[in-house]
């Protein structure tokens, strides 16, 4: 392992979420040897945590007209080059009769400056267009929001890196950055799994860690000054808008319902929290409160309907001035030169920004790193689709030929794309479903295993939707487990993994504990603890640890 | 009208699904054909995917039989069958075919069959009529089409029955179905004679309607609910004259106490408490002490009771059974509850029929060891199914208790007086 990764790369990126993803594939596009390295897996971070929102920028039009352009520039990009991840929906942004009408006029004026399209429509047609708007709404406006699936967007630029050469390492972690006098030459990285130690070689560093990245600036002996701000949300069982829902009026807590795939989301609350709880951040009873009221006002059958779980993630901000909210502060990209900034050479932060902006992002780092380099090859990647979004999948050209495919081939057409081609369908048993809630078959899963860098229960579900259905993975755990086992891990891993995956469903779940979620959060208990008894590997292992 | 086509919300609680998948377990469907992907997956599961996007709808649903067993197996109370008929109305074939057409509209095809009963049950029984309907129809050669009457039931009853009826002090009112009016009179009749022996007159609705249930099966939505407004407004007439609505069939009453409602969004909740099974009617009316049987004493029979699928939907099946052990000389067999699977026209669709016996196999087995002449249940079509397949005669339990009372006797405990 340590040989193979002896040679020296033209750049080290740090960190699997959007923004490290867009960039390792920027700069494998432009012909650069790319080692693209990320602690856990791709797209855990912020990027797998927020609303999956294709912003319009609508949202910031009015406090923040520069992101507002980016926004939808980058959305109109987003919409040819990753078509498989994104959902064309619309957006609403609704005024409720406790609003100001008279927002209305400032929001259209503002993004019309910023270049959205946004048209004020009579509220009856708001309602025509999605039924589900809260039926007193005043005023509404059509703005062009959408849905990204930004776990399919990451695992589409990783894939594409390595297409064009890159290496991809998840699972590895930076231990310490290798330093020769005021130049950063490499990375010292830890096989999380193996708990080996290698170093890397490299010519430019690119820190993009997101909020950890204040943690890989300090490991450089610069400092970052970072606000964490911590969102959450809660995932509805089901879709119950098919257009995005926001309230027209100065950004707050709870005042956008999206939805994702098969599910709604409404978002979020913003929470100042200190850097130690970043990792271990949980959903306060106090937010699910807030959430729900302020959702309901969106969308009323939020009420009844049931909720799947909540999580929450944190912004990485850069701090410019001592708003406790977080919220003010510019959300705009943030690009730094650490040789110009700190006098250290071969290091560059890029952070800041959100997911809509991670291409452009992307971009401005991969330009940063192609003059440190002498190369001057451009940027092309807001014109080459991603894999999965360059052809029609060859097995459903027309949606007459979609509706005749099996559940499980739908599944995987609609999360591939044109890599589904690539996902073979032989015998019953390929198509036999795994996942049964989020329709995901057993030759996915084997596709994920061996072309998309998932070695465990987890990336299966980020790869996938494997587990993130009604029911929490309370079907599919054990069965994944066994076609993961087949793929060569460890069984005994694997089990440990079946518990772990489990136990941080119910993580997700806890907040919102009650009626069905709860339900099915105590038959999953009973199921795989008192009929399989996983909760006995624990104590195998106690006992076998006390032994020795 | 409750619109649920425009609205994204599943109006059947399927969030409520905690996947267990026992519903599968009780699926006939599943065990035979694995091209169907079953109720879970068809109904709650299958139903957030088509919430994102209407393309996601699985052609497998066709194979849904509409037993509702899968509703009755669910311990969360999910519609599951009604979320898999919702879906099919919704997205499934937009023009049917002829056939299903011929097939659901059980009222009209009745209408003209009647008029020319003795040719067309001879023409249907022909081997090469019935091979000529299997190659430009698709409906199967193998399967034996029942017989039409030659005098409708309505027309019996207007001619002999209608004035008599009114002389009673109390009165029912008979939803007879298409069934009873144009193929089996008989079981009218029977009723009929059982109602007045305890008391009560029998009147009919004005312009009764099919009930609507081949039509629903077969995604014919717009004319079932035509034909579901006609028949409220008339249960709403009888309701407010004080009566009560009787049917013999278990899928009629099923359709117009709960399908009306949750497959075709119409509001039936004023007369929903007044539908009921003619057997269910009776049994209330003895346990109350309200009538008195009286049986012959000559009476014999050695019967299997068959549940039919939407009489265990309706969870009544307990009143036929009550109601038939009360005859002394009964010995009464119950079959273990499985579909026959004929539900209702699925069976005689050419690509349905290896499906439809397969599923009813078991059943016939049974039958045929049990070596009853007679097998008793309250569905029509599964009297045609397992008549076909078996070798036993098929009786509704009212016209086994027409046979098996004695009128004169019957008339003395209820106080029956001649008119």
């Amino acid at each position: 392992m340590a040989a193979k990764f002896s040679k020296e790369y033209d750049v080290i990126i740090i960190g699997g979420g959007a923004t490290g993803a867009g960039t390792a594939r920027d700069c494998a596009l432009r012909g650069l040897k790319v080692l693209l390295v990320e602690r856990k897996d791709f797209a855990t971070g912020a990027t797998g945590r927020n609303h999956g929102l294709l912003h319009s920028g609508a949202r910031y039009a009015v406090t923040d007209g520069e992101s507002a352009a980016e926004c939808i520039a980058e959305n109109m990009i987003l919409r040819r080059v990753a078509r498989h991840c994104v959902e064309e929906t619309e957006g609403l942004f609704i005024t409720l009769p406790e609003d100001d009408l008279s927002y209305q006029s400032l929001f259209i004026e503002s993004c019309r400056r910023a270049g959205i399209k946004a048209e004020a429509i009579d509220p009856r047609e708001a309602l025509r267009l999605e039924p589900s708007v809260n039926p007193t709404l005043i005023g509404a406006v059509k703005v062009p929001d959408g849905a990204v699936d930004p776990f399919r967007l990451v695992s589409a630029n990783v894939l594409d890196a390595r297409l064009h050469g890159a290496e991809v390492l998840n699972y590895h972690q930076v231990e310490s950055l290798l330093r020769e006098q005021d130049r950063i030459v490499g990375v010292e990285l830890r096989n999380l799994t193996t708990g080996e130690s290698m170093q890397v070689r490299s010519r430019v560093v690119v820190n993009a860690a997101g909020i950890w990245g204040a943690k890989i600036a300090e490991l450089a002996g610069v400092k970052l000054n970072m606000f964490p701000a911590k969102g959450s949300l809660l995932v509805f069982g089901h879709r119950i808008n098919n257009v995005v829902i926001n309230r027209c009026r100065k950004p707050a807590d709870a005042d956008i319902l999206v939805p994702g795939d098969t599910i709604s989301l409404i978002g979020t609350t913003s929470l100042r929290i200190p850097f130690e709880e970043v990792d271990k951040n949980v959903v306060t009873p106090e937010e699910v409160d807030v959430l729900l009221r302020e959702g309901a006002k969106l969308a009323p059958t939020l009420a009844t309907t049931r909720i799947l779980r909540a999580y929450s993630g944190v912004r990485p901000l850069v701090a410019a001035d001592n708003d406790p909210s977080g919220r003010s502060i510019s959300r705009g990209i943030v690009c730094l030169d650490h040789a110009e900034r700190d006098g250290l050479e071969g290091f560059v932060t890029i952070t800041g920004g959100k997911l809509m902006t991670y291409r452009l992002m992307a971009e401005w780092v991969t330009d940063l790193v192609c003059r440190k380099l002498g190369v001057s090859v451009g940027c092309t990647t807001a014109s080459t689709p991603l894999p999965g979004s360059k052809d029609v999948p060859s097995r459903a050209k027309s949606r007459k030929e979609f509706i005749s495919l099996g559940v499980g081939e739908k599944g995987a057409v609609g999360r591939h794309g044109d890599k589904a081609d690539e996902i073979g369908f032989a015998n019953s048993r390929d198509a036999a479903l795994v996942c049964e809630c989020e329709q995901v078959s057993v030759a996915e899963l084997r596709y994920a295993i061996q072309s998309l860098n998932a070695t465990k229960l987890v990336d299966l579900r980020r790869r996938t939707r494997l587990g993130m259905g009604t029911c929490q993975g309370h079907i599919c755990v054990m069965r994944a487990a066994g076609v993961l086992a087949e793929n060569n891990v460890n069984s005994t891993d694997v089990l440990d993994e079946a518990a772990s995956f489990i136990q941080e469903r119910w993580r997700g779940v806890k907040p919102v504990a009650w009626g069905d979620a709860l339900v099915e959060a105590q038959f999953t208990q009973w199921f795989y603890d008192g009929v399989c008894g996983l909760s006995e590997l624990d104590r195998q292992k106690t006992n076998q640890s006390e032994e020795k | 009208m409750k619109k649920y086509e425009d609205s994204n919300v599943s109006a059947n609680n399927f969030d409520q699904c905690t996947k267990c998948t026992i519903c599968t377990v009780y699926c006939p469907m599943l065990e035979v054909n694995p091209l169907y992907p079953g109720p879970k997956q068809s109904g709650p599961d299958g139903e957030r995917y088509r919430l994102k996007e209407p393309k996601y709808y699985d052609m497998g649903l066709k194979y849904c039989l509409n037993c509702k067993r899968c509703e009755v197996a669910c311990p969360s109370g999910v519609r599951i069958g009604d979320i898999i008929a919702l879906a099919k109305a919704k997205n499934g074939r937009k023009v049917p075919k002829l056939r299903d057409v011929m097939l659901a509209n059980t009222d009209f095809v009745g209408s003209v069959a009647t008029v020319v009963a003795p040719v067309v049950n001879t023409t249907l029984g022909l081997r090469p009529v019935k091979r000529v309907m299997d190659a430009t129809m698709a409906i199967d050669h193998r399967r034996t089409f029942p017989k039409y009457a030659s005098e409708k039931f309505t027309t019996w009853f207007r001619r002999n029955m209608a004035e008599s009826q009114k002389e009673f002090a109390k009165q029912v009112c008979y939803f007879h179905g298409c069934y009873a009016n144009y193929n089996y009179p008989q079981l009218g009749k029977d009723l009929v004679k059982v109602l007045n022996a305890v008391g009560y007159g029998v009147r009919l609705m004005e312009g009764e309607r099919c009930c609507g249930v081949a039509k629903i099966a077969s995604g014919l939505i717009g004319d079932a609910t035509r034909d579901a407004r006609r028949n409220l407004s008339e249960m709403r007439k009888a309701v407010a004259e004080g009566m009560e609505i009787v049917a013999t069939s278990s899928s009629c009453t099923f359709t117009l106490r709960d399908e009306y409602d949750h497959v075709l969004g119409l509001e039936n909740g004023d007369v929903r408490d007044s539908v009921s099974l003619a057997t269910r009617f009776l049994f209330r009316l003895v346990e109350s002490g309200e009538i008195r049987l009286a049986f012959r004493e000559d009476f014999r029979m050695r019967a299997a009771y068959h549940s039919a699928c939407h009489i265990e939907k309706l969870g009544w099946g307990i009143y036929s059974t009550s109601l038939l052990k009360m005859i002394p000389g009964m010995e009464l067999i119950m079959l273990p509850s499985q579909c026959c699977g004929i539900a209702g026209t699925f069976g005689f669709k050419k690509e349905n029929y290896d499906y439809s016996q397969a599923i009813g196999r078991p059943l016939f087995d049974r039958i045929e060891e049990l070596g009853v002449e007679i097998v008793a249940t309250d569905c029509e079509t599964c009297k045609w199914q397992i008549e076909m397949s078996t070798s036993a005669k098929v009786l509704n339990p009212i016209s086994i208790l027409a046979e098996a009372i004695d009128v004169e006797k019957t008339r003395e405990l209820n106080n029956v007086i001649d008119l």
